[in-house]
């Protein structure tokens, strides 16, 4: 399997405080990564950088590389907004536009130059399909989106963020705002879709991160103490400290 | 419990300030009420078609307003145009592109400082700097801009606190799926906040109604009927302006209090207005 996105000694600060110590990692093309570490240990930051969503912190200092697809995605002649069309992003909290269910999910072709109806059409029943969601909100694609419930919106979130052909996933905590169906839900979709997309989640949820990923890297303080496969870094962790935090002696 | 009695004088004392505060209620009302009535009494009665539809005439010593509400809509139509781009590009500069936090506070300040100054020194100034030193003579367009500045800063923080109010997470998602900047702010911010920036307008458009004193150094008293051009150009009463004409220098008080009560209804028109359309907006939001 290669390796989609590869981060080599990256450093973030925002304004005086380090909130990455050179991380380093490589992230499988069609798996699912999940970045766990308790609150504050910088994971979210690291998820944020990949689609460069950081640029819009004030204040955001970063150095060393990050990799996607072999191009370095700070270099000048990268357009940050064809990068967030590779590098999708879903985040905590579901934040449907306040605008219909298919004007959500047509947003970012439109973005993009798509404005033929019968193409738009296409894409939106193709992305709500992919999230699982097309039969619920079939019915309701001119009706305000702010009238689902969580779990559907973060699905639509998820539907609005595919619909826009992304290589990558990025999930920011998708499931802490959903009760326990939604987040299930959301769960198997995540695996469904791997075949296609390439996921990185950050969770807070250790039962989660070994139920769906395949490989885990976990984050304290800044700093990446240990990344390896699932499997492995839960049943045999090799860093004391991974030890303590699986087994919840600290976070 | 205890089996204390409840003193007395705690009792008098809650009574007290109780009447005290049903008191302050009433006499607001009362003032409120009687203000209201008193003008609408003495106004309404002398509506007449003829006032509103023709113009003063010496020939036939007649007096109508038609020039004056005419002029009242020009300077309105011209404020609003120049100083709705104005503030609300300002805004949108100051909260969506700004670095500079600390140059926005001091922006705001001073935006909030000249809020709060007299309009009679907007007055002042508009004559002597668009009157005299532009060269526009007493004029409504002169008059239009200098309302144009006394109405910025309002726009604007109207504006700007309207943006504030969109979720910081519209934007972050707008920005998620590779939209750019002004995408963001055309296709998700400006549409959330619309109802907060209507009526941020409409509430300008109830100030400008209500301005006298900068007009009476700019804009003039004349009551000539004009088109929409010829009127910017030449001097010409609006009806607070008019109003002050009729009652103080020609002692027609009739028309004066009508001309009362049609800018009291004028003004409940558009606080309704404004009221009704913040609802509209969220309602065709939630929907």
């Amino acid at each position: 399997m290669s390796n989609i996105i590869t981060s080599e000694d990256l450093c973030l600060w925002y304004s005086e405080t380090q909130a990455l110590k050179g991380i380093s990692m490589e992230i499988p093309e069609n798996s699912i990564t999940a970045l766990i570490g308790p609150s504050g240990c910088g994971k979210s930051t690291f998820l944020k950088t990949l689609n460069r969503m950081n640029d819009l912190v004030q204040g955001v200092k970063i150095t060393g590389t990050v990799k996607y697809q072999g191009q370095d995605i700070f270099a000048p002649s990268v357009d940050v907004n064809l990068l967030r069309r590779d590098i999708g992003m879903v985040f905590q909290k579901p934040n449907p536009f306040p605008m219909s269910v298919y004007d959500n999910v047509a947003y970012g072709p439109r973005t993009h130059g798509i404005r033929s109806k019968a193409r738009l059409d296409e894409i939106v029943e193709q992305s709500l399909r992919g999230a699982a969601i097309w039969d619920e909100l079939k019915d309701r694609l001119k009706k305000s989106a702010l009238g689902l419930s969580g779990g559907q919106q973060q699905r639509l979130c998820i539907a609005r963020a595919l619909a826009v052909g992304p290589k990558v996933l990025l999930m920011d905590e998708p499931t802490s705002a959903l009760d326990p169906i939604s987040t299930a839900r959301i769960e198997e979709l995540a695996e469904e879709l791997k075949k296609q997309y390439t996921i990185v989640i950050v969770t807070h949820n250790m039962q989660q991160a070994v139920r769906i990923s395949d490989k885990t890297a976990f984050f304290l303080l800044g700093e990446l103490i240990e990344y390896d496969d699932t499997e492995k870094l839960f049943s045999m962790p090799q860093n004391k400290k991974t030890e303590d935090y699986i087994t919840g002696r600290f976070g | 419990m205890s089996k204390e009695k409840y003193p007395l004088r705690r009792k008098l004392y809650g009574g007290t300030m109780h009447a005290l505060m049903y008191f302050s209620v009433f006499v607001t009302c009362a003032l409120v009420l009687a203000i209201i009535g008193y003008v609408l009494i003495k106004g309404l009665p002398n509506i007449t078609w003829k006032l509103l539809s023709t113009k003063p005439s010496y020939l036939s010593n007649s007096i109508g307003i038609l020039p004056d509400i005419l002029n009242t809509i020009y300077i309105i139509i011209a404020c609003l145009v120049v100083v709705l781009p104005l503030g609300v590009g300002a805004a949108i500069y100051l909260t969506e592109y700004a670095e500079n936090k600390k140059l926005v506070g001091v922006i705001e300040y001073a935006a909030e400082t000249l809020s709060g100054i007299p309009s009679v020194i907007y007055g002042l100034v508009g004559m002597l700097f668009f009157c005299q030193f532009l060269g526009f003579q007493t004029s409504l367009l002169a008059g239009a801009l200098t309302l144009v500045i006394m109405n910025l800063p309002t726009v604007m923080r109207t504006t700007q606190e309207s943006l504030k109010a969109v979720p910081q997470s519209y934007r972050e998602g707008a920005f998620g799926l590779g939209a750019g900047k002004w995408r963001v702010i055309y296709t998700v911010v400006l549409p959330s906040c619309v109802d907060g920036i209507v009526t941020g307008c409409i509430l300008a458009m109830g100030r400008i109604l209500g301005e006298s004193a900068a007009l009476l150094f700019t804009a003039g008293f004349a009551h000539a009927l004009n088109g929409f051009f010829d009127g910017l150009t030449s001097a010409g009463a609006t009806l607070t302006v008019a109003l002050y004409v009729y009652a103080k220098e020609e002692g027609e008080f009739e028309v004066a209090f009508a001309i009362a009560a049609i800018l009291m209804v004028l003004t409940l028109l558009i606080n309704l207005t404004a009221q009704f359309t913040g609802k509209f907006f969220k309602k065709r939001r939630d929907t």
